[in-house]
């Protein structure tokens, strides 16, 4: 694997082997010595434009597990605020023999751009571009669900008929897109709701289903009910009204996580807006995956690292960098 | 003067064969058994021979932006697609609002001497859309403006659009629209549609562009004005100005190369080469202005020719600016979009990248019947030839075409301006590289 | 090239048989032995030394899973491995004796490798190593304390290990 940009072009042999290989990171995370030698001598360079420590901090505790070198780079105060193009940002990088460059930006297609410009030889890990995907977030959230329902048993397994409901920001939501590529490839159905106005205006080609009602998805009683975070700023661009008929319509509210079944798995990304989209008993209830997710982002972060670093790299050109046809 | 030039055997826009003399700036003679002494003798068998082609939309960037273009290097880019006339845009810095600066972008043409440069003035102060430009200051200038434009913003206020279109019927004038709601693009990258929700890019849907021009329309109608419509990009749009002719409004409308030959599938890849606006559509809407076209309905070809720096392209996606340079490919895209498809004759050619942009501008000498007693503006073309299309193509001094690496038909091998050669051989001639 | 049996099946069972014997006398009993294989067919040979030793000794013996991949010094030359699970019984390996068992010892590094990966699962109070076929060509100062085999070997020649559980077949063959 030369690069990680997406889950729409991501095999599923390939998402299903980092699912797998992410259970081992799990069991070694187990121990008392959570570190393995195989990243030694490697330098990992988190390229963070855009603020999030969350994301960063999974990053670097997985290179930190597999003992490679971690460089942190954030936009604020950097040479990139005052005007340093990505393309220079890149050839420092490069000239700097980064291995590995985790790159999240809020332009969409940025970590592409990086991979194929030729200004770096080093594989690309896409944390976060714009809009377009997040796939180590969809690769957590896969494994989440799948350590949920098959525990011990999961080494090989996909989701084939699990039903997975995605609520909130779909139009902005990269998680939302990783998520239904890498979801659909694993065999589960997906649904979408979310107001209107945040569903992007063609979704014909995707393979969900889309709704506007949250009582009736609560109704079907899914697998997994994923909630989205609202940015209270889409209020401002007229998407919704205010948060009070944001969070009637379409947050977790008490109500409606009663109303789940017992069995369904209530999962959030993080950072969550308490009594906004997701009330603090669907939080805090053991029916929620939210920290399993956080601990199993280091697991996937590792996996994604020693698939990417720890063999022998492909050519550039060579398979998952140029233009692939559909996992499906 | 310059010598006199004898062409032989071309074909008159892909008719018959003849000689064709040329002296003194004009055409001394066409058919057979012309004069020959003094002249020196092109052989032009096989090439067929329009009218020297004219753009109604080009932008030269020159006052502000010189290191992207300037209307020297622009207008090589010009002769060498087969160009002996370009309107330039107003987008400049200083905008060229004002009868100073369409003079100053007039005098820069006249010096390079290359192609006609024929100034467009701004529509309003700063292309800023709150007042009305000096536009008949602009019109009784040594610039003889006819053509207003706020290219690149659209006149979105419709009463600023109204006082704009009865105002230059005073001197015969035109309005050229951007035809693009500010609101409903705000941040828009990419067409909206199935690809823009894939890539994450902002959607800029075709109502933004359709809505203009259906208020537009309406308004010329109202106001008894012309109209014309700038890089019409989609199906809608076509369906529009066709009812609008068919109701009489005096409306024309332009599509670029480009928007006859890509698709928005071109943008899956991030390459920001592919990024312009209006942006690149779907097949279905190649397949509507194509039609378009060829029925009338889209009177010309205009290759909104935006030349961008490097860096302005090398980047992620967001960052990148919108446009893609385009006079040196322009007819050998139109050749192949629409004459290899049998859509249009090369009359037909002549017709839409010739004699109408020149009568919509108003521009007297150019888009001139080829017989004798008119004025020397010729291109000759080879159907032909063809290959892989590079940046050795390229003339101008920015190299952001979309076509490098693509194989496109055809080859323009020799230019006359105001009688003189511009290109020859498919080279600019030593005087024009001078 | 030629392919040529060097261990029948009776042979791998006389000396699995032999090294159970070994290792029960060298520890002096089964108490706080632990049996750990590395994958693939290590494993399979250390649940069979587990059963026989439990066998003769009367008391069960714990046995699991070593996976080394992480630990290995030549990850960058070949195209990436995916890691096979690491199972450790119950009751760990600090204070133990863990007898390590795989199938053939070549260079050597395996086994750094486990021991290594041993190093960040626990102390244990004594390691050993069993393995089925020792075919020389050392590159670290590694031995094992019971073989099944010695089998001297030309560097560019092939062994193999096939085992019923894994293979279908039972026999070790060197090719040439």
């Amino acid at each position: 694997m030369r690069h990680l940009l997406d889950t729409k072009t991501l095999a599923r042999e390939d998402a299903l082997r980092i699912l797998d290989v992410a259970e081992d990171m799990a069991d070694t995370q187990q121990r008392e010595v959570k570190k393995l030698p195989t990243l030694r001598g490697k330098t990992v360079v988190n390229l963070f434009f855009e603020d999030s420590t969350r994301t960063r901090i999974s990053f670097e505790a997985a290179a930190k597990r597999l003992s490679a070198d971690v460089i942190n780079f954030s936009a604020k105060g950097s040479s990139v605020s005052k005007g340093e193009s990505l393309q220079d940002t890149a050839q420092t990088l490069q000239a700097m023999a980064a291995d590995a460059v985790v790159i999240r930006h809020s332009a969409s297609g940025a970590p592409r751009t990086l991979a194929t410009s030729g200004w770096i030889s080093a594989g690309v890990v896409n944390a976060g571009d714009g809009t377009h995907e997040h796939p180590t977030q969809a690769l957590l959230d896969a494994f989440t669900i799948r350590k949920r329902r098959y525990g011990a048993d999961s080494r090989g397994r996909d989701l084939t008929g699990m039903r997975v409901t995605i609520v909130g920001d779909i139009l902005h939501s990269r998680v939302a897109r990783s998520n239904v590529w890498l979801l659909h490839t694993l065999g589960a159905e997906v649904a979408l709701v979310a107001p209107p106005t945040l569903v992007p205006q063609d979704v014909s080609a995707w393979p969900v289903r889309v709704g506007y009602d949250l009582d009736e998805a609560v109704g079907e009683g899914p697998d997994a009910l994923m909630m989205l975070r609202i940015q209270l700023e889409r209020m401002n661009a007229s998407y919704f009204p205010n948060e009070r008929e944001y969070s009637r319509r379409w947050g977790l509210d008490p109500e409606r996580f009663a109303a789940l079944p017992q069995s369904t798995m209530v999962m959030h990304p993080g950072p969550m807006n308490r009594g906004l989209e997701i009330c603090a008993e669907a939080a805090d209830s053991p029916r929620s995956t939210v920290l399993d997710q956080v601990t199993n982002g280091v697991s996937v972060r590792m996996a994604a690292l020693y698939l990417l670093l720890a063999g022998e790299r492909p050519a550039p050109g060579a398979d998952d960098d140029a233009q692939k046809e559909d996992a499906r | 003067m310059s010598e006199a030039l004898l062409f032989t055997g071309a074909r008159i826009e892909g008719g018959a064969s003849a000689d064709i003399l040329v002296a003194d700036g004009v055409i001394a003679g066409v058919g057979s058994g012309l004069d020959r002494r003094g002249a020196r003798i092109v052989d032009a068998d096989g090439l067929l021979v329009l009218p020297g082609l004219v753009d109604l939309h080009t932008h030269l960037r020159e006052p502000g932006y010189e290191d992207s273009e300037t209307v020297l290097t622009g207008s090589r880019a010009a002769a060498v697609g087969g160009y002996t006339a370009v309107f330039a845009m107003p987008n400049t810095s200083p905008v060229a609002d004002t009868a100073g600066v369409v003079e100053q972008e007039l005098a820069l043409g006249e010096a390079a001497g290359l192609v006609t440069v024929q100034p467009i003035g701004a529509v309003t102060v700063g292309q800023k859309g709150e007042r009305l430009a000096e536009l008949g200051a602009m019109a009784a200038s040594r610039a003889r403006v006819r053509v207003f434009s706020d290219d690149g913003s659209c006149v979105w206020d419709p009463l600023i659009m109204r006082r704009a279109l009865e105002y230059v019927k005073a001197f015969d004038g035109v309005i050229a629209q951007h035809a693009q709601d500010p609101r409903l693009t705000a941040g828009a990258q990419m067409n909206e549609g199935t690809v823009s929700s894939e890539l994450g890019l902002a959607g800029w849907p075709a109502v933004a562009e359709e809505s203009i021009i259906a208020r537009d329309v309406l308004l010329a109608e109202h106001v008894g004005s012309r109209l014309h419509v700038c890089h019409l990009s989609t199906a809608g749009s076509v369906d529009l100005i066709r009812w609008a002719k068919k109701r009489g409004v005096q409306v024309t409308a332009e599509v670029t190369p480009h928007h006859l030959l890509l698709t928005e599938d071109l943008v899956r890849g991030y390459d920001a080469r592919f990024k312009v606006n209006p942006p690149l559509r779907r097949n279905e809407d190649v397949q509507a202005v194509r039609e378009g076209l060829a029925d009338g309905t889209i009177d010309i070809v205009a290759t909104d020719h935006a030349p961008h720096p490097a860096e302005a392209k090398a980047c992620e996606w967001q960052a990148a600016a919108n446009g893609m340079v385009g006079l040196e490919s322009a007819l050998r895209v139109v050749h192949a979009a629409m004459v290899d498809t049998g859509l249009l004759e090369w009359t037909d050619v002549a017709r839409v990248m010739s004699r109408t942009p020149a009568a919509i501008g108003q521009l007297p000498g150019h888009g001139r019947p080829i017989a004798a007693g008119e004025p020397a503006e010729l291109t000759f073309y080879d159907p032909a030839a063809g290959g892989e299309f590079g940046v050795a193509d390229l003339r101008g001094r920015s190299v952001n075409s979309p076509y490098l690496g693509r194989r496109l038909p055809g080859d323009v091998r020799f230019t006359v301006h105001a009688g003189r050669l511009t290109v020859a051989d498919g080279a600019l001639t030593e005087e024009a590289r001078a | 090239m030629s392919t040529r049996t060097v261990l029948h099946d009776a042979d791998i069972s006389r000396a699995l048989t032999r090294i159970s014997h070994e290792i029960l006398e060298s520890n002096k009993g089964a108490q706080d032995l632990v049996i750990l294989g590395i994958p693939t067919r290590g494993v399979t040979l250390a649940r069979r030394l587990a059963t026989q030793v439990a066998q003769v000794s009367g008391s069960p013996v714990p046995v699991g899973a070593l996976d080394v991949t992480m630990y290995r010094d030549d990850l960058h030359r070949h195209p990436t491995r995916a890691p096979q699970p690491t199972d450790i019984p119950p009751g760990g390996i600090d204070g133990k004796t863990v007898v390590l068992v795989d199938d053939v010892l070549f260079s050597g590094r395996s086994i750094r490798a486990a021991l290594d990966a041993l190093q960040d699962i626990g102390r244990p109070a004594i390691v050993r190593l069993a393995i089925l076929v020792d075919r020389g060509h050392r590159e670290l100062p590694i031995r094992p304390d019971f073989v099944g085999k010695n089998l001297p070997s030309a560097r560019d020649e092939r062994v193999f290990v096939r085992l019923t559980e894994v293979d279908g077949t039972e026999e070790v063959a060197i090719e040439s």
